[in-house]
């Protein structure tokens, strides 16, 4: 047996599909690392990947990944990094085919092992579930899914760390997954590194919290961070986060030396405190973490150790994130200047929804808001603003509807009023906006036994 | 943001209390799950804590919040982190995809927490 290491640098490198495309080829250059771990997939991501799926069978996968194996995949390969990311949204195999294809182009053949990680895909396996009695009941409204069910788009249970853990053990190089959970990306290393058992409850929890620490890459490392935030030094080379764990679950975030960004107690706290809910019974497929046992320590310069973690057995459910077809949605904006913008603004809503009523459109909701005035805070910030004085205000109007051409006929109700409406309004370069389909977040649980994940891994 | 604890004077030089902008004395970040949003709020300072735990009540912070959501406020304490968590329900207008809202995923109601004016005594 190899001997366990007495640390592993796992580095974070997305943290969501569409983050910054220079951060993993920077985390793999700028120092030591021993694993990039990528977080591509939001709540509706699988939705939106599905219909590319759908449209063509090779797709379904987050594409940016390709052209960013195609550029690190040498340098990886040479030190031997290996890469964990779920990136194969619902057709990992495509994904992984295509990041093999790379590689044997890149002469790497005989040098990788790729390994895919499915089973979270239960599209196909819907109406047999539902028809045993499995109702996967909206965990916010109660709701069966049977009433939805021929709306449903996409169907994944999240997979937990240890199907990543088989693939590792397997000498896979690449790690490719569907639903697998942002911070099983994280913890799946630590287990593999350093042989932590199934009911290592502290353990496996304490590699959830690293993993939750760094699944927003900067989010922790100085990105989108309030503290003193105009102290923070050199974002434009912002440094990617980098756990550096021990086999006995403690850890420490730090990032590669050089880079800009800050690595603090203050913001790693609003980094453990983001979209969280009860702090006690933070729950993944691996296990339930205690986030109120977390203690923190700045160590040195962008050093911030983490220890304490406590966790709890894992329970016997998988949360389950459906896809579903909810209607149609628009927005429109336009900006109104000096003077007195905001009551120009509020002129042209109340003209806006008059035609719309004349018209005898039906909405399930018409939101305003006046941007520059109360997007953001609503009446908090109505209540102290100079709003007889503000030097332009953006008119954002949105309507929702099942549709579509109540939608659509919204749409061409913006533009006239650039002329037939109050004056001095401008931006409306972009053109008229387009109805957008929604496809809505639907998530469940189910017994963990339903869902078998399988690991394969192929030699390139 | 560079504005610490100094204490905001309320009221004649004879109040028995002081106003203190919530901006002063803790930082925050706020997320989304479906139509809650969550805050948490976290002191800038350990001393701060207590003043956070004792006036920032899930009663106080649904006033302050009053037309912006349509559902209850649940807090939790985190003292580890110096920390409360609110979870403001019914806050995202359907939230995700459905929402309409610029803020559709919760991300500045943590900033619009730390107008929160507190009475506290001198």
């Amino acid at each position: 047996m190899k001997p366990r290491p007495a640390t592993v640098r796992i580095a974070a490198g997305q943290g969501f599909w569409g983050d910054w495309l220079e951060a993993p080829y920077r985390q793999v250059t700028g120092g030591p690392v021993d694993y990039l771990m990528m977080d591509y997939l939001a709540e509706v991501t699988m939705s939106i990947l599905q219909k590319q799926k759908s449209r063509d069978p090779s797709l379904g996968y987050a594409k940016d990944f390709i052209p960013l194996m195609e550029r690190i995949l040498p340098l990886v390969a040479e030190r031997r990094i290996k890469i964990t990311a779920n990136a194969g949204g619902v057709n990992p195999r495509g994904c992984a085919q295509a990041v093999a294809e790379i590689a044997r182009r890149l002469r790497l053949g005989g040098k990788l092992r790729i390994g895919v990680v499915t089973g979270d895909d239960l599209l196909g396996r819907l109406d047999g579930l539902l028809a045993r009695g499995h109702e996967l009941r909206n965990l916010d409204t109660d709701q069966r899914l049977s009433d939805v069910r021929d709306r449903v788009v996409s169907a994944n249970a999240y997979l937990g760390a240890w199907p990543v853990v088989e693939a590792l053990r397997r000498g896979a190089d690449v790690v490719v997954t569907g639903r697998v959970t942002d911070t099983g990306l994280t913890l799946a290393p630590m287990i593999h590194a350093f042989g932590w058992q199934p009911d290592a409850w502290d353990l496996l929890a304490a590699g959830t919290v690293a993993g939750h620490t760094i699944e927003c890459g900067a989010q922790c490392s100085g990105g989108n961070c309030l503290v003193d935030w105009e102290q923070i030094p050199d974002l434009a080379n912002v440094g990617y986060p980098i756990v550096e764990a021990a086999p006995d679950g403690t850890f420490e975030i730090t990032k590669h030396p050089g880079t800009g960004g800050r690595i603090s107690v203050a913001g790693v706290k609003e980094q453990l405190v983001y979209e969280m809910g009860n702090p006690a019974d933070y729950i993944t497929p691996d296990c339930i973490a205690d986030f109120t046992t977390i203690r923190l320590e700045q160590k040195g310069k962008d050093r911030v150790r983490v220890s304490g973690v406590k966790g709890r057995p894992a329970t016997d459910k998988l949360k389950v994130s459906i896809g579903y077809f909810y209607g149609y949605k628009a927005v429109g904006t336009l900006v109104y200047a000096w003077p007195d913008a905001y009551t120009k603004a509020q002129a042209a809503d109340r003209i806006l929804r008059q035609r719309l009523a004349d018209l005898g459109l039906e909405f399930e909701s018409v939101l305003t808001e006046f941007v520059g005035a109360d997007a953001t805070h609503g009446p908090l910030a109505r209540a102290s603003a100079p709003l007889d004085q503000l030097p332009e205000v953006q008119l954002r109007i949105g309507v929702r509807s099942p549709d579509r051409d109540a939608v659509d006929r919204f749409t061409r109700e913006i533009a006239p009023l650039i002329l037939n409406g109050p004056p001095s309004v401008t931006g409306f370069a972009g053109g008229r906006p387009k109805p957008e389909e929604i496809v809505a977040y639907w998530p469940a649980l189910l017994d963990k036994g339903l869902v078998e994940p399988c690991v394969e891994v192929v030699e390139v | 943001m560079r504005r610490r604890a100094k204490a905001v004077k309320g009221g004649g030089g004879r109040s028995r209390t002081r106003r203190v902008r919530l901006v002063e004395i803790a930082h925050a970040r706020s997320g989304d799950k479906g139509d809650t949003a969550n805050v948490g709020l976290i002191a800038l300072k350990p001393e701060y804590y207590p003043i956070l735990v004792k006036h920032v009540t899930a009663a106080r912070v649904a006033r302050h919040f009053k037309g912006m959501i349509s559902g209850p406020v649940e807090r939790y304490e985190l003292p580890n982190l110096h920390a409360l968590n609110f979870l403001l329900h019914g806050a995202l207008d359907g939230g995700g995809t459905i929402s309409l809202k610029t803020d559709a995923q919760g991300k500045v109601f943590s900033t619009a927490l730390l107008r929160l004016e507190l009475e506290l005594p001198k």
